[in-house]
């Protein structure tokens, strides 16, 4: 009975940081070929916050959004979505469907479709067969990708092929069809990667403004962009947790000056 | 709803193809029986025969395009269910001989009594129905597809290696058909068909009947392809194409929509090889060859993929190149001319035919939509890329 008793209380403690986190990873591994990609990770993000993952090459930080979004399976370790959903069980399309967005490094868009159809293609919608066979735009969603096309500044460019765009358009259209998914968790990988100053403030603000309704996490290099962004910021290191906190409170972590520096 | 879905199909392009098909469906069978032997416009009744095999590969040849030009699925077995399609087929127009074959069994087929078969192998029953025929010419290509579809994309096998088993399993079936014990006439196939839904075969009505239910089938797979093509299934088609990872993390259940275009491109196959057999006369297992398979993924190569109209051109265009030169002095170089084809178009026409017109004119528009964007504002800046 006393078991019994005990083993609920630890279920209910653990459910409490279950609801107090979007993602929640606890001890999780992966290793390729004998290399550790992630070595005993553990990193929660509450909702409604956005997060910055800064590191070195090599540190995990790819990884990690490979084994949030299904890519990659963990070797050990648990991946708990939204309090109740265990993401090393799910594959990528279940995960997407859950609510997690992704954009790729590399901006990744289909070229042959145009900037319109590929914010169509991300709309929220159902992603059966079927339905696609019947789907018939309706005016609420024009009207939604219109707005997303107006801020991500598209909208002269609506009817272009998405392979003739510029680098960084690429990266602004990736990011609007983010927005049109409208996933609970945006997972955004190096998105100022190539970008002018001017495009880089511009798209620090975008991401804010996108974190007024949606939980994110942004892997960047750029400590610029970082700092712009204000945000709670870990650094991760040959897989693990090398530090957490503010901007100024990691860039003054000794271990962080000697990984990202060398000793 | 239908008809806006019909509307939205149809570009310019479409619209003549079709136009085109329809004319050839009417004045063929109209110059062939309407005018005398004599008449300078008079067209032979083989020509007919000819030209409904060019109308039933480029059926095939519209069904490889369904899949590989618009979701990237380089199928080089497609033969298969063609084939498959022809021998259901060909068991209903055996089946119809009935007591005029040279052993004059009721019931068995010539080549069976020649086995010294005693009954008919139960899955010779039904056959003698044309519905139940019929039925099987789109179901058992259809199920081909689903299974084998199934367990390929399911466990992601893509590009080269999906090529690759799809030629294993046309060649599988060929070998399969070899055998007489297999029950399907083995090397020599099914042949010397009578009469079809009671029309004599060979009778020159019969010919041009179904060279013009050829002409209006290939019109109406046309058109469930465009409607396909052009709904938001063939944007994610397009999409699974071109970045398939992009498609699946954006929730596509991208084998869901691979496993059915496959097996919808398969019964399109299938009654396709369907309304070959009757013209042609005669269905073996050579149809299984490879290399017929690959010879139907350059007629839409030279067409153009991706443009559906591309793919029946370059059938229609491809075949009457062979048809001219195997019978003429040239016949022996035949196989170096289609090597050479496909070498020359993957080199300097990677559209097609077709495909190449097509892109042509969308950069012309292009070139006028990007002055007009410049005029309006100019450009963000083209920053250089990361990587």
């Amino acid at each position: 009975m006393k078991i019994q008793e005990r083993l609920t209380q630890a279920e209910n403690r653990l459910m409490e940081v279950f609801n107090r986190t979007l993602i929640y990873m606890e001890n999780v591994s992966v290793s390729f070929d004998g290399f550790k990609a992630l070595n005993n990770l553990s990193f929660s993000v509450e909702p409604g916050e956005m997060r910055a993952i800064i590191g070195p090459n090599g540190a995990g930080k790819t990884t990690m959004m490979d084994v949030i979004t299904g890519k990659t399976k963990p070797d050990t370790g648990a991946i708990i979505f939204d309090a109740i959903h265990d993401l090393a069980r799910l594959d990528e399309t279940e995960i997407a469907a859950l609510g997690v967005g992704r954009k790729f490094q590399k901006p990744t868009v289909f070229e042959s479709h145009t900037v319109f159809d590929n914010l169509e293609l991300a709309l929220k919608a159902d992603r059966r067969a079927r339905a696609s066979l019947w789907w018939q735009e309706t005016p609420d969603e024009h009207r939604a990708i219109d707005e997303i096309l107006e801020i991500t500044r598209l909208t002269r460019l609506q009817n272009r092929l998405a392979g003739r765009l510029s680098h960084g358009q690429k990266q602004w259209l990736e990011i609007g069809m983010l927005l049109a998914q409208d996933p609970k968790l945006l997972l955004v990988d190096e998105p100022v990667a190539g970008m002018t100053d001017t495009e880089t403030r511009q798209t620090a603000e975008l991401l804010k403004e996108i974190n007024r309704g949606h939980t994110v996490v942004v892997v960047e290099h750029d400590m610029t962009f970082v700092r712009e962004l204000g945000v709670k910021v870990t650094c991760l290191h040959e897989g693990s947790v090398l530090a957490e906190g503010t901007i100024d409170q990691v860039s003054q972590n000794e271990r962080v000056v000697e990984v990202y520096l060398g000793r | 709803m239908t008809s806006h879905i019909l509307i939205r199909s149809l570009d310019r392009d479409a619209r003549f193809f079709l136009i085109a098909v329809a004319a050839i469906a009417t004045v063929v069978p109209v110059l062939n029986l309407g005018l005398p032997e004599s008449s300078p416009f008079h067209v032979p009744t083989y020509l007919v025969a000819l030209f409904g095999k060019y109308i039933c590969y480029a059926l095939l040849a519209l069904s490889i395009d369904l899949i590989w030009g618009y979701c990237g699925i380089l199928s080089l077995g497609h033969g298969a269910f063609f084939a498959l399609g022809g021998y259901a087929m060909g068991m209903y127009l055996m089946r119809q001989i009935g007591a005029r074959g040279v052993y004059a069994d009721p019931i068995l087929p010539d080549f069976m009594v020649f086995l010294n078969w005693k009954s008919l192998p139960a899955y010779w029953y039904g056959f003698q129905h044309f519905a139940y025929a019929s039925l099987m010419v789109v179901l058992v290509p259809g199920a081909l597809a689903f299974v084998f579809g199934w367990f390929a994309f399911r466990s992601r096998v893509t590009g080269v290696y999906f090529s690759i088993i799809t030629q294993a399993l046309t060649y599988a079936l060929m070998l399969g058909f070899f055998r007489n014990d297999f029950g399907f006439g083995g090397n020599n196939g099914l042949t010397d068909f009578k009469d079809i839904l009671g029309f004599n075969v060979q009778a020159v009505a019969t010919r041009n009947v179904l060279f013009s239910i050829s002409c209006i089938t290939l019109i109406l797979s046309f058109l469930v392809c465009r409607a396909i093509v052009t709904s938001k299934f063939g944007k994610v088609l397009i999409a699974i194409r071109d970045a398939e990872g992009r498609a699946r993390f954006l929730g596509y259940r991208v084998e869901s929509y691979k496993v059915l275009v496959f097996t919808l491109s398969a019964c399109i196959a299938g009654i396709a090889g369907a309304l070959y057999v009757p013209q042609v006369g005669i269905i073996n297992p050579s149809e299984f060859a490879p290399s017929n398979s690959i010879e139907a993924v350059i007629w839409v190569a030279v067409g153009g993929r991706g443009t559906l109209t591309g793919a029946a051109i370059g059938a229609f265009l491809v075949n009457y190149a062979k048809t001219y030169f195997t019978s003429g002095a040239l016949a022996p170089y035949w196989l170096f001319m289609l090597g050479g084809l496909f070498i020359g178009v993957t080199l300097f026409l990677p559209r097609g035919i077709v495909g190449s017109l097509h892109h042509w004119a969308g950069l012309r528009r292009d070139r006028i939509s990007a002055a007009a964007e410049d005029g309006v504002t100019a450009p963000p800046p083209d920053p250089q890329p990361a990587e």
